[in-house]
């Protein structure tokens, strides 16, 4: 159905693409895999018309295409769902419809396959969760009818109920004739959902994967490259010493080990706008603490609060023991909290290089207003990209690194002036999976040498990986903690629903898990 | 062993790229290689008119406008702008020339400035504080200025208006033969803004909320405090440039420094300041505050008629623009 | 295209209710500017009682020119742009206007009615092209074209001349009187407003329905997003800076009717049109807002100064008051969007 061979793609003296290639066929779910910086995006841009590639041909349905833009593609027959839902905030729903002259009909046929039950047609697209509105990107695709859907990340920002629709529906496309291109880093949905898997690395396409038992860890292989150690390293557990649970055990306590036991940060009651309510807990210093919850339970709220971005509406929040209010992020930091956010766009300057970028917190208060101690600022800077092993050319701008590198690079930030507390949401989000373990490696040596870390992820299995203890908020407030040891994903899904986690085999069916299709 | 590496292929491919790249990260190069030009073609057509003199003039006349242009750099860094800078110089330069009556020049100078930043405060309040946009705000405040400063000229109006000789020797003198004493000023001002940028926080700040906001405040950066330091800094330069150019001019119209300010908008822009903020520099905006002098005094040779003068002036703005952001950009 | 009907998922068409206060919290802001446009007029017949349909004619005469200059800047807004030189396109079509009457006859008027508003459209269409290829930013660009449409204006007529066929002219005179409504309304309605929301209807009612006004909302909003829907970004912004040249030459074609010659001299309509837009509710980032805020905004500027004449304050100090209203205008709409962003 849709062919592409020997695509090139360069920007200056940098390759995105050498001789990618991806053949898809008619009514086949095809994954598209690769690290951040493999070339992904550069592929799906030039598919889908958003830029243009210096050689190669694109085939589909037998005939040769270039495609200019997203409309062109459309009309080739190749409709795409990206990460940024591509719907006009400032309009309502049926004025987005109007616009890009979708069925309606086919439209709301799709939204309600899709596991959305009510939809106000007239609600303007910006009032809208992100969740909704990558759900009704999706259903507009289909509403198109094309013949081949690319879908970049679809699962990622979805709860868990919606990501299984969204599943079960891109598996029927298959009988339709209808071809699915789907982007993902969650190996579990595209090994449970997939028929084939393209992978890309450095530029080129490395492999053609089939699924059966061993594609896992042949896509793996083929994605890094490497060797059987690192394979086998990416499931295992980053090992560390919890320094705060091994105290716990024994029964007599030094002085230190008191002091260290105190919470660096405690909160009582904390309440925001809807959806936060009532959450408690504490954060002790030598810990990555991990917290989950599905989508809008009041995490963001939770760290928005913890950042000093915004007030909460109630509760009290203590960092070490005192009552803190925060108006600002400054007051935050100033308490010693600093916050890392999911989005690298928001973190970083992007046309500055990576030392301003590094060296960004230091200025911020008036009395650094004056002249910068180059010299100082220098070494600082470098020692903490060594310390992240930021591959950089520390001299240009930071938006030519890869995402990986460029999250690294908000984590530098905070290192170089030294970490109390460490506020992390979903740090490792569309990152590969090389990266993702130099994370989870800097977090626990930042834990191990006394910072108290705080991490909100949205992918289950990280919680055994990189934390000590973890969190469950549900519905604005806490409804689990445990220590990871015992946090495998069935028991953190079904406190992430809010079931009770006391419930025997044989109780209510639990809630299968995204991906799989299969009851737990 | 993921990532993009910058390998490169062929040499001769490698060349052209390095050329590109240099262009891109030093974008004075080629805006240098534009005023020679420039000067060149006007030898060309009249020669002999360059010569030390004829460059000390223009120097001459450039140095209020790039001080101008200056407070549009440092706005513009940040995503702003500053639309009064011409009634702040104007009247800053009128509040000094109509005070010199009262007292002394060491007094009226400072009073002027400190009116001036008044100014600046005003704007920065409404653009820090309020969030009002920069263009909006700073128009607005420039108009109430210029209704006041009508006010204020009848208030006064009886009284004597005498320029300082310290003001026209600054404006119009030279010494050691051509050098014009405005230098005098303007290369240590000069030097200030452009460590001021380059090597303090201060500097780093406004290159910062250029280029996401967002990502200064969960920095810890203060959005208003450094606004309104900037603005009232920008008022300052502007109150400075009022003062030389008053000076250059020796006349005391309402309408003095007015003109002036989309040259110094278009100085900052051509000198390759981003109008959307984080990246720039002053170095650029000086060596378009020249060009612009230098593109002047061409269409002046020429005896090209008035409008024509004008469209050249815009087709030129548009064609350095365009030029500078087909090199820049990456495609 | 279907519309949109009851399914079994639960939603239904909205009730009157529903709609109603939907209305309300989008036009808020456009309503309160009815209100305090109300409040003005009420306070200007307080201080002159004697105020009535002529003075409502002279406002709406003196109004004319920057009512057109904003509707303007407004499509070049609402596009996510800005264009500095709508009073530069408004001198250059006014004196073109007025050269290409002079001597003529009367029923060669309309043929330069029709000339001149072409003539619109292309200046704005090049803006708007420039834009585009150059890829630099509007403000530079239309920067740019500030002295280039003002240069070109003064190739034209380099002092003022040129004349204006007589019944253009009378266009814009007195109130409608009883040409089609009773005498009694017709006396209070001045022929300049009436042209206005007949000249800015015409074009703007059926644009913003249509897939065009909806594409300009869309790139004005979110660029990116509207490229990925498929919108044609280049084209509609191309199309959005047209129409702000086919404004801009309705409000040049104004000037030589009010004044009957044409002057090369740019008027104060470039500070005072992005002044209004802010008034007028419209988002300088682009894609929110309407015509008709702005326009209220204009007469509220233009009634507000005329309050300050007629309360004999010295026009200096108008001028300052002028300004003083803008600024707390724009602050306190500022605030406004703050809470509500919070």
């Amino acid at each position: 159905m849709l062919e592409a061979s020997d695509v090139v793609k360069t920007y200056g003296a940098v390759k995105a693409l050498q001789g990618a290639s991806l053949s898809v066929r008619r009514g086949e779910v095809h994954a598209l895999l690769g690290a951040n910086g493999a070339g992904k995006s550069t592929l799906v841009k030039i598919l889908t018309g958003a830029i243009r590639p210096d050689s190669g041909h694109i085939v589909v349905r037998g005939e040769p295409r270039t495609v200019h833009s997203p409309a062109e593609a459309r009309r080739a027959g190749l409709v795409s769902v990206y990460q940024e839902p591509a719907l006009i905030p400032d309009l309502d729903v049926i004025s987005n419809l109007r616009m890009t002259q979708t069925p309606t009909d086919a439209f709301m046929h799709w939204v309600g396959e899709l596991g959305m039950e009510r939809l106000d047609p007239y609600e303007m697209v910006r009032d809208l969760p992100l969740a909704v509105l990558r759900i009704m990107d999706l259903a507009r695709a289909l509403a198109f009818e094309p013949d081949v859907v690319l879908l970049d990340e679809m699962t990622a920002a979805l709860p868990a109920d919606l990501a299984e629709h969204v599943l079960e529906v891109v598996g029927r496309q298959r009988e339709t004739g209808r071809s699915v291109i789907f982007i993902s880093h969650r190996l579990l949905e595209v090994k449970a959902l997939c028929d084939r898997a393209t992978v890309l690395r450095d530029g080129e396409t490395v492999g053609v994967v089939e699924m059966g038992p061993t594609a896992e860890e042949e896509i793996v292989e083929l994605m890094l490259g490497a060797s059987t150690e690192d394979e086998i390293a990416v499931h295992e557990r980053v090992v560390g010493t919890p320094a705060a649970g091994t105290a716990r055990d024994e029964g007599t306590e030094t002085a230190e080990e008191e002091t260290a036991r105190r919470p660096r940060l405690a909160m009582r009651d904390l309440a925001s706008g809807t959806r936060l309510k009532d959450v408690t807990f504490e954060l002790y210093p030598g810990e990555v603490l991990g917290l989950v919850a599905l989508e809008g339970q009041g995490q963001d709220e939770l760290f928005d609060i913890l950042s000093g971005a915004a007030k909460p509406s109630g509760g009290s929040l203590q960092v070490e023991g005192q009552d803190v209010r925060f108006g600002h992020p400054a007051d935050a930091i100033a308490a010693g909290l600093v916050y890392v956010p999911g989005d690298r766009a928001e973190a970083l300057l992007m046309q500055r290089s990576v030392r301003e970028n590094i060296a960004l917190p230091t200025s911020a208060p008036v009395r650094r207003w004056g002249p910068i101690r180059m010299a100082t600022e220098q070494s600082v800077v470098q020692r903490a990209i060594e310390k992240l092993q930021i591959d950089t050319r520390a001299q240009g701008e930071v938006r030519r690194l890869s995402g990986g590198n460029q999250q690294k690079v908000t984590i530098a930030r905070w290192i170089a002036e030294g970490v109390e507390t460490l506020l992390c949401f979903d740090p490792t989000r569309g990152i590969d999976i090389r990266t993702k373990r130099q994370i989870y490696h800097l977090l626990r040596e930042l834990a191990d040498g006394g910072a108290a870390v705080l991490l909100y992820t949205s992918e289950l299995e990280e919680v055994q990986l990189a934390c000590d203890r973890v969190v469950v908020i549900f519905n604005g407030s806490v409804v689990a903690q445990m220590d990871a040891a015992i946090a495998d994903e069935p028991r953190l899904m079904r406190a992430a629903y809010g079931l009770d986690p006391i419930e025997s085999d044989e109780a209510a069916p639990a809630p299968s898990l995204p991906g799989t299709g299969v009851a737990s | 062993m993921s990532g993009l590496s910058g390998a490169t292929t062929v040499d001769g491919a490698r060349h052209t790229v390095d050329v590109r790249r240099l262009f891109r990260d030093r974008p004075i190069i080629p805006l240098i290689f534009l005023l020679i030009g420039l000067v060149v073609v006007l030898e060309l057509l009249r020669p002999g008119i360059v010569n030390e003199r004829w460059i000390s003039n223009i120097i001459r006349a450039a140095v209020p406008l790039a001080i101008l242009a200056g407070a549009q750099t440092l706005t513009m860094l940040t995503g702003g702008i500053d639309l009064s800078v011409g009634i702040v110089a104007t009247m800053t330069a009128f509040v000094m020339a109509t005070q010199i009556a009262y007292m002394d020049p060491v007094l009226a100078i400072p009073l002027a400035l400190a009116v001036a930043a008044l100014v600046g405060l005003a704007n920065g309040i409404g653009v820090g504080i309020f969030r009002v946009h920069p263009l909006i705000m700073t128009l607005a405040v420039g108009l109430v200025v210029e209704g006041l400063l009508l006010v204020y000229q009848r208030l006064v109006l009886g009284g004597s208006m005498k320029l300082p000789e310290a003001i026209t020797w600054l404006g119009t003198g030279r010494s050691f033969g051509n050098i014009p004493n405005s230098l005098l000023l303007f290369i240590p001002l000069a030097i200030l803004i452009w460590l001021l940028l380059r090597q303090t926080g201060f500097g780093r700040l406004l290159y910062a909320i250029g280029d996401n906001e967002g990502a200064t405040r969960l920095s810890g950066v203060r959005y208003w405090q450094v606004i309104i330091v900037l603005y009232i800094l920008s008022a300052l330069l502007a109150g400075i440039g009022g003062l030389v150019y008053i000076g250059l001019v020796k006349a005391n119209t309402l309408s003095l420094a007015v003109p002036l300010v989309l040259p110094s908008v278009a100085a900052a822009v051509i000198g390759g300041t981003s109008i959307y903020g984080g990246r720039g520099g002053y170095s650029g905006t000086i060596v378009g505050a020249l060009i612009l002098q230098v593109i002047t005094t061409l269409l002046l040779v020429l005896q090209v008629p008035e409008g024509t003068r004008r469209i050249i002036f815009g087709l030129i703005i548009l064609g350095v623009t365009a030029a500078y952001t087909r090199i820049t950009e990456e495609r | 295209m279907s519309t949109v009907t009851p399914t079994a998922n639960g939603f239904g068409s909205s009730s009157i209710g529903a709609s109603a206060s939907r209305f309300a919290r989008r036009n808020a802001w456009v309503l309160a500017l009815w209100g305090l446009l109300g409040l003005l007029l009420v306070f200007t017949i307080v201080i002159k009682p004697g105020w009535g349909a002529p003075q409502l004619t002279i406002l709406a005469i003196a109004a004319l020119p920057y009512a057109f200059a904003t509707a303007a800047q407004t499509m070049a807004v609402l596009v996510g742009g800005i264009d500095l030189s709508v009073a530069a396109m408004m001198t250059f079509t006014s004196v073109t206007a007025a050269v290409l009457m002079e001597g003529q006859s009367e029923e060669f008027g309309v043929v330069a009615v029709a000339l001149i508003l072409l003539m619109g459209l292309g200046l704005g269409a090049i803006n708007g092209l420039s834009i585009v290829l150059t890829r630099v930013p509007d403000i530079v660009v239309t920067l740019a074209f500030f002295f280039i449409w003002e240069g070109a204006a003064l190739m034209v007529l380099d002092s003022p001349g040129g004349s204006a066929a007589v019944w253009l002219r009378e266009l814009i005179i007195g109130p409608v009187g009883g040409f089609v409504v009773p005498t009694e309304i017709g006396q209070w309605l001045p022929k300049a407003l009436l042209l206005l929301v007949v000249a800015l209807g015409a074009v703007w009612i059926p644009v913003k329905r249509s897939r065009v006004g909806l594409s300009i909302y869309a790139v004005g909003s979110d660029k990116l997003a509207a490229f990925r829907s498929g919108v044609p970004v280049n084209r509609t912004r191309i199309v959005a800076y047209a129409l702000t040249g086919l404004f801009a030459a309705m409000g040049g074609l104004v000037l030589t009717m009010n004044t009957g010659i044409g002057t090369p001299i740019q008027g104060p309509y470039l500070l005072a049109s992005v002044a209004a837009v802010v008034l007028g509710g419209v988002s300088l980032a682009g894609g929110k807002g309407g015509l008709v805020g702005p326009i209220v905004g204009v007469f509220i500027l233009r009634l507000a100064r005329q309050d300050l004449t007629l309360m004999s304050i010295d026009p200096n100090v108008a001028q300052v008051t002028e300004g003083l209203i803008m600024v707390g205008v724009v602050l306190i709409g500022a605030l406004v969007a703050m809470r509500s962003r919070s």
